[in-house]
């Protein structure tokens, strides 16, 4: 998996007012769940409340009352017993219910993100995906949705403080409103040193979150070159390199560990430096007899109990702005509008489809990110000049005809390709098969009528069969004469398991050319129409190809391929010509070498690259 | 994943142990117990700390609060104490955290770099392409995990641990009685642990194993968009996406129900230790056998002893994933290096151009961690024996999978045969010293390889010592200096990541400028397959004409016209040397070698 892009941590407070529509909206989209751990805390922070009273009325009811006496009843330790057991039963239960209902939020939300997310990914256009990183989508489906439902587990617990502080509050202001603002001089205290406390670990994570980027890059860059590393004997160099962002990266995780040597024992001191004033101010009440003994110990157990979890704020407060990035992250996916629309039409059914192009516009949208991870699966040409698109194409492929389109790098072969099918829709101009708009052709029409075949093969980390089919149900005798026709057959039978082999993610375990020859498969088994080679043989050795083209020119298919040998460009119909997104030429190839000096230059530069093996 | 096979791994993973894991860590490195006596008695110091504040809450109530009133003096003086405690407290925590966290990520970084140095040092059979991923992780996020381990829930469980047995030792000088009950409740709350403990793993385990499967589909989503488009299987993909979506939020909801269990259980659990405080501290209370101040203060003490068990289930979880991920990086140190340098003991091979000999080497490809002589696979390359004279210019051809790249690889000993000797100038390649037979043979790979930096930071990797002049005359020499001033910065020019700014042609130039500058006596090329703008394409074939002149030159050819120019042509098939000769002889004898030549001849005219 490519490295994903950190998530970027505000710096300040501005998205805090943010924060308040991500707890909306959380709320909202899981409701029953945040209800439970609603009430689990609710239950939580009442019980823990009466558990307090329950010890204050143990001490002074029983406690001290048997030791007076000299002798306790039965009955009197029974109920002090039970009342413990049963107050203790009741506030573990809000526990268990409030951590359940904070468990199933945070993982309903993040389900209903990502197949939302991931919905709109199966659904935007090809050109949607072409603008944005292989690492920034993944990111998006999963870093951001599940930073987004972070807050979810702070949340009811955060709830259910905030509820015990009111009521303590309260309560403590009746027994002693003096004693009550002491202790609750801790709250700002204890809010400052986990603001700042925040605010300086965001600083430093982020410059940590950077240099583990980095450092995996390193890690990345020189395992992919492990061969020039060796084979140069640059390990030392490398290692070098590599140490010094791990080092620098250490000095990040040391900065990160100081804060907390700082920070956390301040914040953990706090409530008790706040208990100790309580106790000290509260003993000279109880001196002056305005407090009894057993009402200070109800005070300072009660106290205690809002204090120490306090902390949870801290918590909330430090998960708040990486939960806004991500919410933010998932909702400018969920809002990207300009879903691939498809007509109602059904083209012809059966014989080689005619296919045309006039006038035929297309210029790439603006690419966002640049990640070269993304290589696969074609949808990146194979080098920056090549975003150019084209610029007028005029077209026409007529019914069971085998068309080569040839031109230099950059000329926009591979986007006609893709603009054939309907990966892509013109700027201008219109794109049919069979005198049918593309864009007025029903989706499973269309797919059934037509396929691709991209250069960079993108194979299912599923079986050889599946991979074929793609889950339709085609017949084991068809997905076998597909294969046989790509000259897949003989290698796939060899393999362990054969038809049935798991390929590996994205087809590892097989070769370039093996994983071309599958692909291939998987168009002809569809038996379609027009089928589209977009460079799609380059891996495969030319005997096999010559073998491959020959069958397919049998076939009552239109082909159009994209190809740089000669040999796959002699065995076609027609030739066209491509230069700078136009139609330059077109004919025989014999007739265009003749007359082209531009194709022959090109034809006789490729004819050097033909490869015996 | 079934529940039988997780509930196999988790045994698998007992029986290896954590501790055992734990042990291997620390022998490979001893300087994560650098201060480690220190830093447990600072931490003994920060854990006692957080028991003082309940007994001088007993210390006032029982000492400060006497019948006829208040003794403020031993209250203020108590408290006064108590503070003092709660700033050593706070002191210790603080040192503490920052004597591990040194330590931690010290040790961290350290074993981060040799995991990075050892994966370099595996033969080319460790590194296959399909699990570069793989030992990525082994340098970043399994280190990573270890480190997040250690400065939180470790600490946490350090701590706790180290609070739960303090607050036991002081119940117990408090009072003996006392302290036996709460202590008779142990076995109790541990079998409760143990219970949800050995659930909790296998619950983790399968969220494990359920974010695995639905990253991968997410993955193939993403990359695969083009395709999915193509050919109308959106539909299939969205169920197998919202199937792998749900079964993780199972998963995970099941895992975090037993953890909630757990905290529940664990505070319901504690409830009979206060219940058993407050009736058997009563009864001895009213008997005189102990203070009422040292039966309020057992209230606390017990929630102090009991807390730890609550961080407990979630602390599980981190735990197991760093003892997983140490594990891994351990697992990756332990594999000898099975191309091993001989040192300085080694022979040091002539400048001069060199021969090669094959004496009957055969070559299987072993399984994960074992060595090629260990290998029992069906041989990729079979007996093969040939001499390569110095100078001579000599292409290998081949399908793929017919052993001509496992020839270039044992040629450039970048894999040891199983069977015979490849002798490099008459010495067994093996006895060759690393520096030197890097130095002296070098392999140009088939893609231009390029790292983020300049063009002449790439070149130079060749030879560091080199000058930007002479790096330059090395252009100049192979007639690239028109493209070298097209560029935007010359020299100078940023290459971007893995050479993006460049085209593939132009990528390619690069790497064989950086061999032509590394000046070895024999060159092993892979000759790129992809197609380049006809410009670069001539500037290639000029750039290699130069740079086999006057050296071994070994190429795996794809091109017929490679074939033709070399002195030599060997034809592999099936894992041997089917012909061997010149061109035009091989023309004439046919076979393999005569059916590429067809097929190529049908292209061209």
């Amino acid at each position: 998996m490519p490295p994903s892009d950190p998530t970027p941590i505000p710096t300040d407070s501005v998205r805090m007012g943010k924060g308040l529509d991500l707890i909306k909206r959380q709320l909202r989209r899981a409701p029953r769940e945040f209800l439970v751990g609603g009430i689990g805390t609710v239950l939580y922070a009442a019980m823990t409340i009466v558990s307090s009273y329950v010890l204050g009325w143990v001490t002074d009811e029983v406690l001290f009352p048997a030791v007076d006496a000299g002798d306790v009843g039965t009955a009197t330790l029974a109920g002090a017993a039970a009342a413990v057991l049963g107050v203790s039963a009741l506030r573990g239960a809000g526990i268990a219910l409030r951590r359940l209902g904070a468990y199933h939020a945070q993982f309903r939300l993040q389900y209903r993100d990502r197949v939302e997310v991931t919905d709109r990914y199966l659904r935007l256009p090809v050109e949607w995906h072409r603008k944005h990183s292989t690492g920034q989508l993944l990111a998006n489906a999963n870093e951001d949705v599940e930073a987004a439902s972070f807050i979810a587990a702070p949340l009811p617990m955060a709830f259910g403080v905030l509820l015990m502080l009111v009521v303590t509050g309260i309560l403590l202001l009746i027994t002693d409103p003096f004693l009550a603002l002491i202790g609750f001089m801790m709250g700002p205290a204890l809010f400052i040193a986990n603001f700042t406390y925040q605010r300086r670990m965001r600083a430093v994570a982020a410059t940590a979150q950077r240099l583990r980027a980095e450092v995996a890059d390193i890690a990345h860059e020189s395992f992919d070159a492990a061969l020039v590393v060796k084979t140069l004997g640059r390990e030392d160099a490398e290692v070098g390199r590599f140490g010094e962002r791990s080092d620098a990266l250490r000095d990040r995780m040391v900065e990160v560990g100081r804060l907390r040597a700082m920070f956390d024992p301040i914040i953990e001191a706090l409530p008790n430096v706040a208990i100790l004033a309580v106790l000290a101010v509260g003993a000279l009440r109880v001196d002056q007899g305005l407090l009894t003994p057993g009402a200070l110990v109800t005070f300072a157990i009660l106290f205690r109990l809002v204090a120490m979890p306090m902390r949870v704020f801290g918590w909330l407060l430090g998960e708040l702005p990486r939960s806004v990035v991500g919410m933010e992250r998932v909702e400018s996916v969920l809002s990207e509008t300009g879903d691939v629309v498809y007509g109602t039409k059904a083209p012809d059914d059966n014989g080689g489809a005619t296919s045309t192009a006039s006038t035929v516009g297309y210029l790439y949208p603006e690419t966002e990110h640049v990640d070269l991870s993304a290589t696969e699966g074609a949808v990146v040409p194979s080098d920056d000049r090549d975003r150019r698109g084209v610029d007028e194409i005029t077209l026409n492929v007529r019914a069971g005809k085998t068309v080569a389109i040839v031109g230099p790098t950059g000329s926009g072969k591979s986007t006609i390709a893709h603009l054939l099918v309907r990966l892509f829709d013109p700027d201008r101009g219109v794109v049919s098969l069979d005198g049918h708009g593309l864009v007025d052709l029903d989706r499973d029409a269309l797919a059934r009528s037509v396929s691709i075949v991209f250069q960079e093969t993108f194979l299912f980390n599923e079986s050889v069969h599946e991979n074929i089919t793609l889950g339709e149900p085609f017949t084991d005798q068809e997905v076998v004469s597909a294969a046989r026709l790509a000259r897949a057959h003989d290698f796939v039978t060899q393999l362990d398991d054969g038809y049935a082999t798991v390929v590996g993610e994205r087809g590892a375990s097989l070769s370039g050319g093996q994983r071309q020859r599958i692909a291939l498969a998987r168009a002809l088994v569809r038996k379609p129409r027009l089928l589209v080679l977009d460079d799609a043989t380059s891996a495969i050795d030319p005997a096999i190809e010559g073998e491959i083209l020959e069958g397919l020119a049998n076939l009552d298919t239109t082909v159009v391929i994209v190809a740089y040998r000669r040999s796959s460009i002699v065995l076609a119909d027609e030739v066209i010509y491509v230069e700078d997104g136009r139609v330059v030429d077109r004919g025989s190839h014999d007739d265009l070498y003749g007359r082209l000096p531009a194709y022959r230059r090109l034809i006789d530069a490729y004819g050097k690259l033909e490869e015996p093996a | 994943m079934t529940t039988t096979a997780v509930r196999e791994a988790v045994e698998e993973r007992r029986s290896a142990g954590a501790l055992h894991t734990i042990r291997r860590g620390l022998r490979l490195s001893p300087e994560l117990r650098r201060g480690l006596p220190g830093t447990l008695l600072i931490a003994l110091v920060a854990t006692a700390g957080r028991v003082i504040v309940p007994v001088a809450i007993q210390q006032v109530i029982d000492g400060g609060l006497v019948e006829d009133g208040v003794d403020m003096t031993f209250v203020l003086q108590m408290t006064t104490l108590a503070l003092v405690a709660v700033a050593v407290t706070a002191g210790a925590t603080g040192w503490m955290h920052l004597r591990l966290a040194r330590v931690a990520e010290t040790a961290l970084s350290g074993i981060r770099i040799r995991a990075f140095r050892h994966i370099h040092d595996l033969s080319m059979l460790h590194q296959a392409s399909e699990q570069r991923g793989v030992l990525v992780s082994r340098v970043t996020s399994d280190v990573d995990q270890i480190s997040r381990f250690m400065q939180w829930a470790g600490l946490m469980l350090l701590v706790n641990g180290g609070q739960a047995l303090l607050a036991l030792v002081v119940m117990l000088i408090l009072s003996v009685p006392l302290g036996l009950v709460v202590l008779a409740l142990v076995p109790f709350i541990s079998l409760m642990i143990r219970w949800f403990q050995s659930r909790l793993e296998i619950a983790y385990l399968t969220v494990r194993e359920r974010v695995g499967r639905m990253l991968a589909l997410l993955a193939e989503t993403v990359v695969g968009a083009p395709v999915i488009r193509a050919y109308g299987v959106e539909e299939r993909t969205r169920t197998q996406l919202e199937d792998a979506i749900e079964n993780h939020r199972r998963s995970a909801v099941r895992a975090g129900t037993l953890s909630a269990t757990f905290s529940g259980s664990a505070e319901f659990a504690s409830a009979f230790v206060v219940a058993a405080v407050v009736v058997v501290g009563t009864i001895l209370a009213v008997n005189g056998q102990t203070s009422v101040g040292t039966v309020v203060a057992f209230l606390f003490l017990v929630q102090l002893f009991v807390q730890p068990v609550q961080i407990l289930g979630e602390a599980v979880n981190e735990a197991q994933t760093a003892v997983a991920g140490w594990r891994r990086v351990l697992d990756i140190l332990d594999i000898a290096p099975d191309v091993a340098d001989p040192g300085p003991d080694g022979v040091t091979l002539p400048h001069e151009p060199l021969g090669v000999r094959f004496d009957s080497v055969v070559f299987r490809y072993p399984r994960a961690g074992q060595r090629a002589d260990e290998a029992s696979a069906s041989p990729a390359l079979r007996e093969t024996s040939v001499v390569i004279e110095p100078e001579q210019n000599v292409a290998v051809v081949g399908e793929t999978g017919s052993g001509k790249t496992t020839f270039a690889k044992l040629l450039t000993r970048l894999m040891d045969p199983s069977e015979g000797t490849v002798l490099i100038a008459g010495v067994d390649a093996r006895e060759v010293r690393f520096n030197s037979l890097r130095d002296r043979v070098v392999m140009v790979p088939q893609e231009g390889v390029l790292f983020r930096g300049t063009i002449a930071d790439n070149v130079a990797m060749g030879s560091p010592e080199a000058s930007k002049a002479e790096l330059a005359e090395t252009f100049h020499r192979l007639g690239l200096s028109d493209w070298l001033e097209e560029l935007a910065q010359g020299l100078d020019t940023p290459v971007g990541e893995r050479g993006s700014a460049l085209s593939v042609g132009e990528r390619q130039l690069v790497t064989l400028v950086r061999a032509a500058v590394a000046n070895p006596d024999l060159l092993v090329l892979d000759e790129a397959t992809s197609a380049v703008d006809p410009a670069t394409e001539v500037r290639i074939s000029r750039t290699l004409g130069e740079l086999t002149t006057g050296r071994t030159v070994v190429t795996i050819a794809h091109r017929i016209s490679t074939a033709e120019k070399a002195d030599r042509v060997l034809v592999f098939d099936d894992g041997r040397i089917v012909q061997d000769g010149t061109h035009s002889e091989l023309v004439e004898q046919g076979g393999v070698y005569g059916r590429l030549f067809d097929s190529w001849q049908r292209g061209t005219t």
